[in-house]
Parts: C-alpha cells; sequence; structure tokens
C-alpha cells in the first residue's frame, strides 16, 4: 500500500482511505485528514520519527507507526 | 501554566465561579482550538482581575475573570482549548458540558485568522448545542503581515453567527466584541430564556453522532469551502518565513544544537541574573530582622521564642524566599516567551524519537525543560500529555531532572572541589562541565526510568503521537513578565512561605533540642551514618538533604549548620568559608562528586510531592517518584 510515510519529502499525496481506528483516527479526522485532502510531507526530525505535514494550512506532526496506515493517492481521487 | 494554589495542595484563593456567575451581568464562555490566542484575549479583557485554578474535580486548568465594561459586570470563563467536542477526553467533556449547563449567557468561539479552515469544525459543533454564539476571528495583525484577508461581513452571513475581528493588543477590537455581547446577549434574552433542557437535548443530539464521521467529514468540507469564499491571499507563499525557521529548528544539523542553545541561554541568564537579587533581598531581611530582635527584647520576650521564631522560623523563612524568589522571576518570564513563540512543540517535535524508545512522547521534552526551574511546575505541566500513561511517567520522573533549588549546591561544590582541584586557567570551565555532566546523567536516567515504567509498571505500547506545530506568534513582553509574576512566580513564593514556616519551626526544634548533649540532629546523623558511609558520604549530609526535603534551597545551609555546630541555619556564601568548613569535616573530592550526584538524584521536595498527588491522583505514584530517584542516588553512589 502506498502510504504517507512512503510520500517524500515537499511531495504532494493526497488521502484515499485512514486504516486507524478509535482515538488516533478520531482526531485525525478531526483535523481534517479526510479523503482527497491534499497533504504534502515537510519535515523529519532529526530525532528520526516523527515527520510534519501540511495539510488544510496547518502543520501536524505524526509517527511512523501512524502514517503507515494512511493511504496515499498521487493524484485526486474523483 | 496552571501552577496555582489549588494545582498544589493549598486553597488560600477561594473565589467561587458559582457564586460569580450569579453576581454577574453576564457569563461569557471563551472556547476555541488551542494555539488560537484564546488565553491572550481572556488576559487582555480581564487582566488582573482573573483566577486560575482547575476545573472542580479534574486537573484541567480553568480560568475566570472579570471585565467591567459600560457598567456591565461581564464573567469570562476560559474554557480548555480543544480541536472539536465529540471525544473523550477531559478537555472535550469539559468543555461540552460547560457550554450546556454551565449557561452562559454567550459562547465565543475563538478562531485563528491565519489558519481559518481548521478552526471552523468546531464551530459548526458548539452551533449545535447553544445558538448563543459570537465568533472571534483573532490574530488579525497576524494574518495581515501574511497577506490574508478574511471578508468578515461575508463569514457572518456563511456561518449565520455574528463575526468579530480582534487583535489582542488593540484595544478598540476588544471593545467591539464587548460591545457585540452586550448587543447579543439583549436580543438573546428576548429570544430564547436559556434552558437547560433544550441545553441538554441539543448536547445528546450532538453526541449522537459521536461515531458518525459523515458528520465530521462534512464540517471539513463545509469549513473548507467557507474559506475559499471568505479568506483571500495576497502571498501564494505567505508562511514561507515560518517554514525557513522551522527548517532551522527542525533540521539534522541545526535542530537539537540551537534547541540546547535556547535552554542553555535561559539556564545561564536565571544563574546570573538571580545572584545580584538574592544577595539584596538577603541583606533586606537580615535588616528587618534587626528590627525585629529589637522589638522583642523591647518586649522582653523570652530567650528561647525569640530564638525560635528569629533564628528558626524567620531565618528559614527568608533564606528560602531570598534564594527562591529572582530564579523563578527570571526563569518563569523566559519559559513562557519561549512558548508563546511557538518553539516548544518543535522541541517536542525534535525529541519525540528519542523519547518513544522510552515508551513516551517529545512532549516529555517540555515537562523536563519547566522541571529545571521548578520539578512542581514541570509536574503541573504534564497537563499537556492526553495520554494518561505519558503523563504519569512524566510527572513521577520529572525530579531527575535538577531544579532551580540545586544549583547553587551543584556550582559551589562542583567549584570548589572540581574547579580547584585542577588548578589551571580553565578551572572555572571545568566546573561548569563537571555540573552539566551530573544533568546529563539525571536526564539519561529520566529516560531509562521512563522506560522501566513503560515496560513494567504500564505494560503498553506507546499511545499515537499527533501534534500540531503553530504558526510562530509574536510575544508580548510585558504582559508576559507581568503574568508570570502573578500567575506562577508569586504563587511559588507563597507557597515557599508556607512550608518554611513549619520547616524553619523542625530544623531549630531538632538543632537545639538536646538529649545527653546530643542534639536530635546528631541523633539522626547517628543514625543515617551506616547508609552514608557505604555512600562515601556522612550522616550530616543525608540528614541535611531529608531536611531539605520542604525545599532543596535549604541543603546546604543545613549542612553547614550541623557541620558548625551552630543552631540556625547559617548564610555562608562565600566558596573560602564554606571550603575550610567541608574540609574541615573530612570530605574528600569523592565526596563532592557523590554528593552532587545524590542532589541530582534524590525525592523530589514537599511541593512536587503534593503537586504529583494532584495530578496523578494517587500516593502509589507519589511514593514511586520519591523511590526511584533515591534507588538510583543511593545504588551510584555506593558504586562509584
Amino acid at each position: 500500500m502506498y502510504s504517507l510515510d512512503k510520500l517524500p519529502l515537499n511531495t504532494i499525496g493526497y488521502i484515499k482511505k485512514i486504516y486507524l481506528s478509535g482515538n488516533s483516527r478520531k482526531r485525525l479526522i478531526d483535523l481534517g485528514f479526510i479523503k482527497n485532502t491534499k497533504i504534502k510531507p515537510l519535515y523529519i526530525s532529526p530525532s528520526g520519527d516523527p515527520r510534519a505535514y501540511e495539510i488544510r494550512g496547518s502543520i501536524i506532526s505524526i509517527r511512523k507507526a501512524s502514517a503507515k496506515e494512511i493511504e496515499i493517492s498521487n493524484t485526486f481521487l474523483s | 501554566m496552571g501552577l496555582t494554589s489549588k494545582s498544589t495542595g493549598s486553597s488560600i484563593f477561594n473565589e467561587n465561579l458559582d457564586s460569580l456567575q450569579k453576581s454577574s451581568d453576564l457569563v461569557i464562555a471563551l472556547a476555541g482550538n488551542p494555539n488560537v490566542g484564546k488565553s491572550t484575549i481572556f488576559n487582555a479583557l480581564t487582566g488582573l482581575n482573573q483566577h486560575t485554578g482547575n476545573w472542580p474535580g479534574k486537573t484541567v486548568s480553568n480560568a475566570f475573570g472579570i471585565s467591567n465594561y459600560k457598567n456591565n459586570k461581564l464573567l469570562f470563563v476560559d474554557i480548555p482549548g480543544t480541536y472539536s467536542l465529540l471525544s473523550n477526553s477531559e478537555e472535550e467533556k469539559i468543555a461540552r458540558e460547560y457550554i450546556c449547563s454551565g449557561n452562559p449567557n454567550i459562547t465565543i468561539v475563538v478562531v485563528d485568522s491565519t489558519n481559518l479552515e481548521r478552526c471552523l469544525n468546531l464551530v459548526f459543533q458548539i452551533k449545535e448545542i447553544t445558538s448563543n454564539i459570537i465568533v472571534c476571528v483573532n490574530l488579525l495583525d497576524e494574518a495581515q503581515k501574511k497577506g490574508i484577508k478574511i471578508n468578515l461581513k461575508k463569514l457572518s452571513n456563511l456561518l449565520g453567527t455574528p463575526v468579530v475581528g480582534t487583535i489582542a493588543r488593540k484595544k478598540k477590537t476588544l471593545n467591539n466584541l464587548l460591545d457585540e455581547i452586550i448587543f447579543n446577549s439583549k436580543i438573546n434574552n428576548y429570544k430564547n430564556k436559556n434552558n437547560k433542557t433544550i441545553s441538554q437535548k441539543k448536547l445528546d443530539n450532538l453526541l449522537s453522532k459521536t461515531s458518525d464521521e459523515k458528520y465530521i467529514i462534512n464540517n471539513i468540507n463545509k469549513s473548507a469551502s467557507i474559506c475559499k469564499e471568505v479568506c483571500t491571499y495576497k502571498k501564494e507563499n505567505y508562511n514561507s518565513f515560518d517554514r525557513k525557521i522551522d527548517k532551522i529548528l527542525t533540521s539534522k544539523l541545526t535542530g537539537i544544537p540551537i534547541m540546547l542553545l535556547f535552554l542553555s541561554l535561559i539556564f545561564w541568564l536565571t544563574i546570573i541574573g538571580s545572584n545580584y537579587p538574592s544577595q539584596i533581598l538577603f541583606i533586606f531581611f537580615k535588616y528587618i530582622q534587626e528590627k525585629i530582635l529589637i522589638f522583642l527584647s523591647f518586649v522582653h520576650s523570652p530567650e528561647w521564642i525569640t530564638n525560635m521564631l528569629i533564628f528558626g522560623i524567620y531565618q528559614t523563612v527568608s533564606w528560602i524566599v531570598s534564594v527562591m524568589l529572582p530564579p523563578m522571576a527570571i526563569f518563569f518570564p523566559l519559559f513562557t516567551f519561549l512558548e508563546d513563540l511557538g518553539f516548544l512543540p518543535r522541541f517536542a517535535f525534535n525529541m519525540d524519537g528519542f523519547f518513544n524508545k522510552s515508551g513516551t512522547s517529545g512532549k516529555q521534552m517540555i515537562t523536563m525543560c519547566m522541571g529545571f526551574g521548578c520539578n512542581a511546575a514541570g509536574v503541573v505541566g504534564t497537563r499537556i500529555f492526553e495520554s494518561k500513561k505519558e503523563k504519569i511517567i512524566a510527572a513521577v520522573t520529572n525530579a531527575f531532572v535538577p531544579c532551580n533549588g540545586r544549583y547553587p549546591f551543584l556550582i559551589a561544590l562542583s567549584t570548589i572541589f572540581i574547579g580547584r582541584a585542577i588548578n589551571s586557567s580553565v578551572s572555572s570551565l571545568i566546573s561548569v562541565l563537571a555540573v552539566i555532566c551530573v544533568i546529563l546523567l539525571g536526564i539519561f536516567l529520566t529516560l531509562i526510568s521512563s522506560k522501566i515504567l513503560s515496560r513494567i509498571v504500564f505494560k503498553s505500547d506507546s499511545s499515537p503521537f499527533i501534534l500540531e506545530l503553530p504558526p510562530y506568534r509574536k510575544p508580548q513582553f510585558f504582559k508576559i513578565l507581568i503574568h508570570s509574576i502573578f500567575d506562577r512566580t508569586l504563587f511559588v513564593l507563597l507557597r515557599a512561605i508556607q512550608i518554611s514556616i513549619p520547616a524553619g519551626l523542625l530544623i531549630w526544634l531538632f538543632a537545639n533540642i538536646k538529649i545527653n548533649n546530643l542534639s536530635v540532629l546528631d541523633y539522626m546523623s547517628i543514625f543515617l551514618d551506616p547508609l552514608a558511609s557505604i555512600m562515601k558520604l556522612d550522616g550530616y549530609i543525608l540528614t541535611a538533604f531529608i531536611l531539605g526535603i520542604p525545599a532543596n534551597e535549604i541543603v546546604l545551609p543545613i549542612l553547614l549548620m550541623c557541620y558548625s555546630g551552630g543552631t540556625s541555619l547559617t548564610n555562608i556564601s562565600d566558596y573560602e568559608t564554606i571550603s575550610q568548613i567541608l574540609i574541615q569535616n573530612h570530605w574528600t573530592l569523592i565526596t563532592a562528586i557523590n554528593v552532587m550526584i545524590f542532589t541530582v538524584l534524590h525525592f523530589p521536595c514537599a511541593t512536587t510531592l503534593l503537586s504529583i498527588k494532584k495530578e496523578t491522583g494517587s500516593w502509589k505514584w507519589v511514593a514511586l517518584s520519591f523511590i526511584l530517584p533515591t534507588i538510583f542516588g543511593i545504588i551510584i553512589c555506593i558504586i562509584l
């Protein structure tokens, strides 16, 4: 699955589906992580893990473990 | 950040939200996402007329304050910042319950004009519970700097609610907001009397949508389309300046060094800056002491009472205040400054990888940094954690990081024993390095203990980490100064006085009650001597640490008092004298090193212990926080 953690830095992707459940899922959706949302990885932490993503005008950082569960498409889905 | 009498155990200030609600003309709830400048608006409206504390029975900070405007007494209640109202976190529960059953006349939702899209989800949800709502579009000056223009009138039409634009430091905009509040409350009074049953029904209706993702998705899409219509961007890359700073603060090369640089700067300014004010306070208190002594001899007060009051209580209190107050008054504003700039989330982002391996998250970096100023503040700061497990671990391990009260002792010992042992031009550099080493040991053990706690005590994996990196903001220097001083520093001062009065009494009694020519202190030291010897220390040292539980600041004075057979705390600040006393009492380099280690690795002070009880709710975590650093300290001292 082409997931968010594989999206290279400064490349735009579109969210296809979120495979997380429970509180993480809810929180991500509250923050605008929904289908067809444009998302772009901006930075990676010097300690290796969380990456920071630009989404809907904000910057949200999440760990690889969560990013792995977010499926990404390179193009806008209809 | 919520360092108040209630959060650390005593309720000196007992203003009651309920009674204020009844006596005010209007009650206004202030809601909004985190990082939208809600607190700045709240502070601007209520000034010093505010009270910070906790929501009853919870460890979530609340604040309420009064604004007197055009003959109206307006009570503002600051609701916790939340992204939505529908999840199970403490903050969201409190937010939705207050808006519903707290019966505010108006609910203001503060939104960030530079980040409008994300903020509207909450507006829609709040609209479902109450129709008495005003949207406050804040940070208009930041928006202007970024070339973002918002059509407030159109926004109001599309949202169906009144909208007011504000800039927290421009009084005129705040007055507009206040006018709108008064105007709307008059309208609402005619429309619908606040009916609790109706509100509750609306809340239940909203909560039924909790599992309904389509509802939220719909909100988000609505927000996006409204923003498209209402916001115009003059610059294509309006955030490019913020991004440049981000790159510097989070890059592999410069991220962590710059972070350490800022923290060291605060550290250094605190130590250097507090020297002179502490001396002045000492002189001032000495002066008052003379006057009190004269008075007491004038009223023929018996000697033992005079001694107890002055040489016991007064000296302890004045010592603690002189040593505790200046560093706090410098550290807290500096730290708040860093906080308001928006740097702290970047620090958490930088360190999360390391903390993740210890079973917690990068946010622990932030509470550790607060702990460098004051461990109690660090513990109260653990409210930033959503995960209970991470919060407890951060609170219990906070004392591994040495607080302001321990630096003077560390620096003195390092200068006397380590710096001077290496008699060269770099001796002061070496002493600084020695202190840094001991601090690094504390940090290293924080990570180890966190890992142990995470695996053995909690047996679960880390919680998910979702952290917003908010836009950088220009902090308001003067406001920070005032609020840090009143919110945190004065509070610490009061706490210090409260604790030092009984502590001073106890210490004086222990030093002066003699049985068979030995004081209680001597007996304590004899009792502790076996343990102390295997730690390469002596009984008096351990006694001093134990009696230093009220405040780490008094460990050195107690020790000097024990050694010089004195009966009251001795204020000796010149290293020569201290050095002589210690050496006369068989101190060697090893003793000094071990004492430095034990200074960093021993039980937390009383205020911190109380804070841990308040924040975690259970005495077992307090016990753990007491035992954990102490055991490490004992073992390492034995081994070395």
